[in-house]
């Protein structure tokens, strides 16, 4: 059976040339790369060739990149650890309530540490709205931590305005870039940021490995302790083979021609779904949204079962339904951007790649109709 | 795997999928809110469930149980049928994640909404 693969918004494919980058890492250049001999020199060179190669591509230092485990840890550790760090200023943090889950339960458990955390509300297209995040900085305000390009509705936030308010009342600013990274521009001295969580295996890099940028001079104490590693701010033997993994995935991807290739495949993509009735797409179009990102709802239907009958038919898609998630509460991200929880419950996302092909995106608009009608055939809301 | 080979069989095609023209009975029980609404046919004679076909929003234990619980009704007496318990959807699929456990109460759910609906409009 044909298997397509769109579900790059969960995790991508490795790249053939970014294992091979990593290879000699796995196997003859396995040194710790604190030690001092050879074996550690040769793991330091790689550590170091990395970290440029991802300081340059958001326009940073080399010393402002940390390793860690993920996007999960950088968000845990931008977080929790400038609350503590710095809660003699005060104790309020500012985040949407279209944040990843990892940015939402940090901040449920920094509640309850005594931490005041306002949620902004997103507009239709799950923009944060740069006036709202002005009147909600106070001046017992820590943090703002808006995310980047979001992983259901493919909104990408205008990074450059809200950081420029953030700058104004001397607040920090961290963003969650993981889906974005690569796909639209992420320039720290531009845009503002103080803080960024990025990491590898949304880019075709491996998995269990990200990074956290931190602007020079931003006051912040490490939240994993240990050994002297990452300049003092993150303790651990360094994951050389994962790093060398990332570096190499970044440098593939920083090539601009792939986002117009993806782009492209997308609007062909989004264009054929909503020739289908009754169907809308959530979040913005065009160069606003990710373009690897598409997200439906079909009305009458619910989307585990579109992912169920295009599973059968070869095709990995995911859903924001209810029935989807272990907590059978709709995504919160679609209702954050107004969709009824009949309508979260109705979506289907599909997320590409540079590896996606346009054959694969005919075949998908080739079966994706047969699929929803005769749902719509057993669903007791539909009328022919 | 996350669902039983039975399930996804009965997802794939679901032989009770459908609707009866001028049912005797119809029962609805679900809410779309939730992620899922069962709809139940009924064709009844002599007090035994003749012919019954089901219509599902939901995800796919939803319309597998669905089709499960009409294929233990068809047949049966109303009263027999009213005994089918979820436990028994769940047994027929071979095994559900526990989550998805209120997928098989829908179905019981929705027949005895049905027959009830039945058994008023006879009177």
């Amino acid at each position: 059976m044909k298997k397509v693969y769109l579900d790059n918004g969960a995790t991508t494919m490795l790249d053939p040339d970014v294992i091979k980058a990593m290879m000699p890492y796995f196997s003859v250049k396995y040194g710790n790369a604190s030690s001092t001999h050879l074996f550690g020199e040769e793991a330091k060179e790689a550590l170091e060739r990395a970290r440029s190669i991802i300081a340059r591509s958001i326009n940073a230092r080399p010393e402002e990149i940390v390793f860690t485990s993920g996007g999960t840890e950088s968000n845990n550790f931008a977080l929790k650890s400038i609350a503590f760090t710095n809660k003699d200023k005060g104790n309020h943090i500012i985040i949407s309530k279209v944040e990843h889950k990892c940015i939402m339960n940090a901040c449920k458990w920094l509640e309850k540490q005594g931490f005041d955390i306002t949620y902004l509300d997103v507009d239709k297209e799950g923009f944060v709205n740069p006036d709202e995040l002005d009147k909600a900085i106070t001046d017992k305000t820590i943090l703002v931590s808006i995310i980047h390009g979001n992983n259901e509705t493919g909104t990408i936030n205008d990074l450059k305005t809200l950081g420029n308010i953030c700058k104004k009342h001397k607040v920090y600013f961290h963003t969650d870039a993981c889906q974005s990274y690569t796909k639209t521009e992420l320039n720290v001295k531009k845009q503002n940021i103080d803080l960024i969580t990025l990491n590898a295996h949304k880019i075709h890099g491996p998995k269990g490995i990200g990074a956290l940028y931190i602007r020079k001079g931003v006051n912040i104490k490490p939240w994993q302790n240990g050994g002297a590693h990452e300049f003092d701010m993150r303790a651990g033997t360094e994951n050389i083979h994962g790093i060398v993994g990332f570096a190499e995935a970044v440098k593939i991807a920083m090539n601009k021609k792939y986002i117009d290739y993806m782009a492209n495949l997308r609007n062909k993509l989004i264009k054929g779904v909503l020739e289908i009735p009754e169907v809308i797409l959530n979040g913005p179009t065009g160069n606003k949204r990710l373009c690897n990102n598409a997200n439906f709802s079909f009305k009458g239907i619910e989307g585990e079962a579109i992912g169920g009958y295009l599973n059968n038919k070869g095709i990995a898609s995911s859903t924001g339904s209810a029935c989807s998630a272990k907590t059978l509460e709709p995504s919160y991200v679609l209702m954050a951007i107004g969709l009824s929880p009949e309508q979260a419950n109705s979506s289907l996302r599909l997320t590409l790649s540079r590896f996606t092909t346009e054959e694969e995106i005919d075949y998908t608009l080739k079966v994706l109709p047969g699929i929803v009608t005769s749902l719509r055939k057993i669903s007791p809301f539909w009328k022919e | 795997m996350y669902y039983s080979k039975k399930t996804l069989k009965r997802f794939k095609s679901p032989e009770f999928a459908g609707e009866i023209k001028n049912p005797d009975a119809v029962g609805q029980e679900g809410n779309p809110q939730c992620g899922d609404v069962m709809k139940i046919f009924l064709k009844v004679k002599d007090n035994i469930i003749k012919d019954i076909k089901f219509k599902t929003y939901g995800c796919i234990a939803a319309i597998a149980s669905s089709d499960m619980m009409c294929e233990l009704a068809k047949g049966k007496k109303l009263d027999d049928a009213l005994k089918i318990k979820p436990k028994d959807i769940v047994n027929g699929l071979g095994k559900m994640p526990p989550i998805k456990f209120h997928c098989s109460i829908l179905g019981t759910e929705a027949l005895k909404k049905a027959i009830e609906n039945y058994r008023r409009t006879k009177k």
